[in-house]
């Protein structure tokens, strides 16, 4: 017996029409690739979707040749009201065919609907809406007068926020009037294929975006094509290391959203029934697989045990399952691969001493799953406070002091994110100061605007994403 | 009686201190046309490693100082470069080969830009932040923070300027410098750090070695507590290696400049060491 039955609630996917197999978006049309073609399968069900193509480094070349043909005959050329127009007609369709987008990116991605629903492809429409407006007042983005756009850009995108991740990189990038080429992960393509149909909706001119599918091996022909001028991707921090290496001294601009381990801190005087909400939106969000996710409870000691003992009350409430069902919280790990790497971290854990509890749910038997898990008493030193996760795991750590707040969270090579729950404004304000981190939430966590900036300290990368930051980052200025 | 002349012995600056350099080791610097003029001290692996533990040291209480309380202290470092302008013009005649007119125009253009930089520090927030429009109760605020440990290679073909061009702007958000000088003309970059010592910067915030830089960089480069990596003056050294080395952890690289426009006057040298922060306050539902 769970918290409360309900009847199960799915969203239809009658909504999709989708095809068996999809070839590579290149000059606005769906082209054959050269190699062989993989399977796309939904991580609840382990059942195919469709197929998708392998771009080989030949057909990355036709992509870049697409998208540089199109950047210096129509696109460069366009006033940048015109620009916008198409950006704007995109946001629209992006409404128009929301549903349709939600129930793909929780088939495909496995997170539940009322996230892909409510939050990301609202939000994929607000960052093209946003963005929209932008390309015909670059004037104003704070590079001076007349900024230039760099050429093609090369977009490499991860599994987690698969059709949001593709707003940040191409709405700001076609704003600022370069063309692109992106490639979603290889597990997640089917919403960015479905994009590539919105794209011909729009009647954007050829070759201005283009999407090739294909696995890391694909990433990296992109990244390192030499008709590439811009290089933006989202990601580990390993492969972002090899990304900075393989265009160091190319010229290429680069900015890389990697990694994070967060530490989410709440001070004795936070609204605890708040502060356990935010610390449940923070880590077991979209199953934990957030860069930015508060990984690290950062909780003073007076009310660990209170905090501690509210959370796993709540966390016994959360209902695991079919991602397209309505009522899920915590929907499908993206992968095998994924999950295995949960599970081991999570072994390490055990081993290194910290106490394991895990809510309990009925897992399905087919797909892959992995119930909300706390891990207490956990040491700094210990790998599952300094490794990302990227899982619904959740390490809790004490301190007395605001100082050792600031230190323990400092404490790693990520600078990703941090959270604050405190009912003292002052202290969040001077605990926000000191914080090495790009993106600070007090009394709230996991929020998202196409108005506010995103991005990393140290080797959580560089760069932003969102707000007037985020248009800088593909443009030059005019001299 | 003529006065026998008390030489001055250029030594390293780390940590607000003038060490030599640990390993013992000095070079010979000497006029265009061959005239000993001293012996400076040639950093290690060591001293490099040295000065970025003294520049960590440094950080917080530079970036933490106020905007006003740091522009106060580049300008009074100004004050004290222009009542030493003699000995600066008189050791890049020396170094340098130049007549003392080109010499006295250097001075004045170091001059003038650590005064631009000094102003700097009080507006650049304003100019590069943002109060953001989210959709929600939210008062979401956007401001550039330092870096952190700027490693710089200074530009090699100027003894004063490029130096200046170079440390000036990093130090504007509240960055501490590690700077290896010039290699042919390190002089005028130890007597800089003795009017950064009696400028009220406090110690660590600027740390310079003299040597080779192509010994030196790739230290720094590698240097895990080092957060970002000036190149300006690295073109004739393997600096692809140099950000390859930097990627390791990620480095801010800013790349190599030519020329007499290296370095030039620029709001992007402040924010090419700052990092972007936004905060989100939540607002009460009143």
């Amino acid at each position: 017996m769970t918290f409360l039955e309900y009847a199960p609630a799915p969203e239809s996917t009658a909504i999709l029409n989708l095809k068996p197999e999809y070839g590579l978006f290149i000059g606005n049309e769906f082209v054959a690739a050269e190699g062989e073609s993989f399977s796309t399968i939904s991580p609840a069900t382990e059942k195919e979707i469709a197929r998708v193509a392998n771009a080989s480094a030949a057909d990355v070349d036709r992509a870049v040749a697409a998208a540089r043909k199109a950047y210096d005959k129509t696109w460069s050329k366009l006033s940048g009201r015109d620009r916008g127009k198409y950006l704007f007609r995109i946001a629209r369709l992006v409404q128009e065919r929301a549903r349709e987008l939600a129930v793909a990116e929780s088939l495909d991605n496995g997170k539940p609907i009322k996230e892909s629903r409510d939050v990301d492809v609202p939000l994929v429409a607000a960052w093209f809406f946003y963005y929209a407006g932008w390309a015909d007042k670059l004037d104003y983005a704070g590079l001076g007068g007349n900024p230039r756009s760099l050429g093609v850009a090369a977009q490499v995108i991860p599994w987690n926020f698969p059709l949001l991740m593709l707003a940040w990189k191409i709405a700001p990038a076609l704003a600022a009037g370069n063309t692109v080429v992106l490639k979603p992960a290889e597990t997640t393509p089917l919403t960015a294929l479905l994009f590539a149909e919105i794209v011909q909706q729009a009647d954007l001119p050829a070759g201005v975006v283009n999407i090739i599918t294909g696995a890391g091996e694909t990433g990296r022909a992109l990244v390192n094509h030499p008709d590439v001028d811009k290089v933006a991707f989202t990601g580990s921090t390993e492969v972002g290391r090899q990304i900075a290496r393989s265009t160091a001294g190319s010229g290429k601009k680069v900015t890389l959203e990697l990694g994070g381990k967060a530490a989410n801190i709440v001070f004795d005087d936070a609204p605890i029934d708040q502060a356990v909400e935010g610390i449940v939106n923070g880590i077991f969000f979209n199953q934990g697989h957030v860069c930015c996710a508060g990984s690290r409870l950062l909780v003073q000691e007076n009310i660990h045990d209170d905090v501690v003992e509210r959370l796993k009350n709540r966390l016994s409430t959360l209902r695991l399952g079919d991602p397209l069902d309505k009522n899920t919280d915590i929907g499908a790990i993206n992968s095998a691969e994924q999950l295995q790497r949960i599970r081991e971290l999570s072994d390490i854990g055990e081993a290194e001493g910290a106490e394991r509890w895990t809510a309990e749910c009925a897992i399905p038997e087919n797909g892959f799953w992995f119930a909300p898990t706390i891990f207490d008493n956990v040491s700094t030193s210990s790998r599952i406070a300094r490794e990302e996760i990227f899982g619904p795991v959740l390490s809790v750590l004490t301190f007395r002091t605001p100082a050792e707040a600031i230190a323990k969270a400092n404490n790693t090579p990520y600078g990703l994110s941090a959270g604050i729950w405190s009912d003292k404004g002052s202290r969040i304000l001077a605990v926000a100061d000191k914080l090495r981190a790009g993106v600070i939430w007090a009394n709230t966590f996991n929020r998202f605007d196409p108005a506010s900036p995103f991005g990393g300290y140290k080797e959580s990368g560089y760069g932003r994403e969102g707000g007037r930051h985020g248009l800088a980052a593909y443009l030059k200025g005019a001299k | 009686m003529t006065h026998i002349a008390v030489p001055k012995t250029y030594k390293l600056f780390i940590g607000g201190a003038f060490p030599r350099s640990e390993s013992g080791r000095t070079y010979e610097v000497a006029t265009p046309k061959g005239v000993f003029l001293a012996n400076a001290a040639k950093a290690s692996r060591k001293d490099a490693r040295d000065a970025v533990v003294a520049a960590r040291g440094a950080v917080s209480g530079w970036a933490g100082a106020t905007a006003y309380n740091r522009g106060q202290v580049l300008y009074r470092v100004a004050e004290v470069l222009e009542g030493r302008r003699a000995q600066f013009e008189d050791e890049i005649v020396r170094q340098e080969g130049v007549s003392a007119s080109a010499a006295r125009a250097q001075v004045d253009e170091a001059i003038d830009r650590w005064v631009w930089y000094a102003g700097w520090t009080d507006k650049f927030t304003q100019v590069v932040g943002n109060a953001n429009p989210v959709a929600g109760p939210y008062f979401n605020l956007t401001v550039p923070e330092p870096t952190g440990v700027v490693a710089i290679v200074a530009p090699q073909d100027s003894s004063l300027l490029g130096l200046v061009s170079a440390v000036a702007p990093a130090l504007v958000s509240g960055n501490a410098v590690v700077v290896v000088a010039s290699e042919t003309f390190p002089l005028s970059s130890i007597t800089l750090a003795e009017v950064l010592a009696t400028s009220d910067l406090p110690k660590g915030v600027v740390n310079v070695l003299t040597g080779s830089p192509a010994e030196i960089a790739p230290w720094l480069a590698s240097h895990a507590d080092v957060n970002a990596l000036d190149l300006v003056g690295a073109g004739a050294l393997d600096w692809i290696d140099l950000e390859i080395a930097a990627a390791d952890t990620l480095k801010r690289v800013y790349p190599p400049e030519n020329g007499p426009d290296a370095a030039a006057p620029a709001l992007s040298r402040i924010t090419a060491f700052t990092e972007t922060k936004t905060v989100w306050h939540t607002k009460a539902l009143i």
